[in-house]
């Protein structure tokens, strides 16, 4: 482990179910995660991904192996709160306002109120929905509403995001702006993402590196360093090595004929 | 424009008409057939009687201690449901122990537990009460388990990952999550608490509207218990309406969920 690592995963299996009869989703998993980065995971579905991502927030435990955050286990890494959560769906509580629903983690911290609204139009700020602060959930877009999961993940400042297909329910419009935005949050908030994902080309455009995962049970194919410039306009497409990364992660997919 | 004007407040001029109708049919009914008064007393006579009844204290009185038992019976039946409903919630092993019972209690007619409790608990006011709560509580307890249950495993991932408190998960959670749900246990449970104190009283109590009721019957006092019914559908709308007017407040943030 270099002093560059901030997650380690160590030879993580998970079972579920009893060891004969159940299922096996994981198998010996091993993957160093870099401060700063932006990883995308990307398997096909079942292959345990958001396993993974569970485990590593400490909603899951593994049944074998380690993992380390931060040089914590996951639920030292939990009560420590280094970790923001984004799920596939927005997850916001529909009786609370826009601006509520950011300060919703800074309440269960007992941050004082002040602090709270002020970080709260802090985050609105960054994506862009000032306006919206005193607005229901319901009167937002999903894509606006995922917008606000991810601010509210920020909110007490964790050094990692954990996104779960978090633009996986959106049309492809929406999901290529909230990915340019999400990079956007990204440099500015200076965190290490952990970004699951079942599109190729969305873990290629943004991602440091894609570890591709085989079908069940899981294990790391290959882990691709994405070795183009930033930023990363959508005019990316021109690039030939765009292409050829494509190619690469469908090849580690066997997608590829 | 004056169309549409009347288009929409259609609903303000139908309402009373229709009222209007259905007591001047009643007053045919009663004119032509010549029907005494202990039969179907016109709409009029339905009136005087219960001013006069008012007036001299029967009904407000009989009216307070039924209105007593309702929130009484009402108030153990909530308590119950929510605390017990609560935890079935959350143990559904728990769940399959407890409601056999919880179901027989339902199962069984009303009338037939009553005579024991009456054995058991010899105070009126407080048997009357805990016989309505036995019927009362069924729909706030389903809806309460339902409406916990309701809860997607999200969210708790959600709350877990922030690492709150089960007080926490509670009320930031639980509790809001649960209320729309619950709220529509509350309207029937508060219907039933009104229903389940009357039949009491109507079978053995010596008080209340419902006694009001089977008194005036002994004593073919007809517009008595017209103005006695009355009473009691006025009173059980204004509780209805409190409910509904409660949950508004509470639940503000559905009122533009559609």
């Amino acid at each position: 482990m270099n002093n560059q690592t901030l997650i380690q995963i160590e030879a993580v299996s998970k079972q579920y179910g009893p060891a004969r009869g159940g299922v096996l989703a994981l198998r010996e998993v091993s993957l160093d995660i870099r401060a700063g980065e932006f990883l995308s995971i990307i398997g096909p579905s079942g292959c345990g991904k958001t396993t993974l991502l569970k485990m590593l927030g400490d909603l899951l435990k593994p049944s074998a192996g380690y993992i380390r955050v931060k040089g914590k286990t996951p639920a030292d890494s939990r009560r420590a709160r280094d970790c923001g959560i984004v799920f596939q769906t927005p997850t916001l509580m529909e009786w609370r306002s826009i601006a509520r629903n950011i300060e919703l983690p800074l309440e269960i911290v007992g941050a004082p109120r002040g602090e709270r609204a002020r970080r709260a139009l802090e985050l609105l700020d960054l994506i862009r929905l000032r306006e919206f602060a005193a607005r229901y959930p319901h009167e937002l877009s999903v894509g606006m509403q995922q917008r606000v999961a991810i601010a509210r993940a920020l909110a007490y400042q964790p050094s990692i995001l954990l996104m779960d297909e978090p633009f996986g329910s959106l049309d492809e419009m929406t999901r290529e702006r909230l990915g340019q935005d999400l990079l956007d949050v990204w440099q500015r908030a200076r965190v290490t993402i952990v970004f699951v994902t079942h599109s190729v080309g969305e873990a290629v455009r943004l991602s440091d590196r894609v570890a591709v995962m085989s079908p069940r049970p899981g294990r790391i194919e290959r882990v691709i360093e994405v070795d183009l410039p930033r930023p990363r306009p959508a005019e990316l497409r021109e690039l030939p090595r765009y292409w050829e990364l494509l190619r690469e992660v469908r090849a580690a997919l066997r997608l590829n004929g | 424009m004056t169309m549409r004007l009347i288009r929409k407040n259609i609903q303000y001029i139908l309402i009373p008409f229709a009222l209007g109708l259905f007591l001047a049919l009643w007053q045919m009914v009663v004119v032509v057939n010549r029907y005494p008064m202990f039969i179907l007393p016109t709409p009029g006579q339905v009136v005087a009687s219960w001013i006069d009844n008012w007036q001299n204290g029967i009904i407000p009185r009989h009216l307070g201690l039924t209105l007593c038992e309702i929130g009484l019976g009402f108030g153990i039946a909530l308590a119950f449901a929510v605390s017990v409903g609560y935890l079935l919630a959350k143990s559904p092993l728990l769940e399959k122990i407890v409601s056999p019972y919880i179901i027989a209690t339902q199962a069984m007619p009303i009338v037939a537990i009553a005579p024991l409790v009456i054995i058991w608990i010899n105070t009126g006011a407080v048997q009357n009460a805990l016989i309505a709560a036995l019927i009362t509580f069924f729909p706030m307890l389903v809806n309460t388990i339902v409406g916990v249950r309701s809860v997607r495993p999200e969210y708790r991932d959600l709350m877990r990952s922030y690492s709150a408190s089960a007080w926490q998960v509670f009320a930031k959670l639980e509790l809001p999550a649960a209320l729309p749900i619950f709220f529509g246990g509350v309207r029937v449970g508060v219907t039933l608490s009104v229903i389940g104190v009357v039949v009491v009283e109507l079978l053995w109590a010596d008080r209340g509207l419902g006694f009001l009721l089977n008194f005036a019957r002994g004593q073919l006092d007809t517009p008595l218990m017209f103005a006695t019914v009355a009473t009691l559908s006025l009173m059980a709308i204004g509780l209805y309406l409190s409910v509904v007017i409660l949950e508004r407040i509470l639940i503000r943030w559905r009122r533009n969920v559609q």
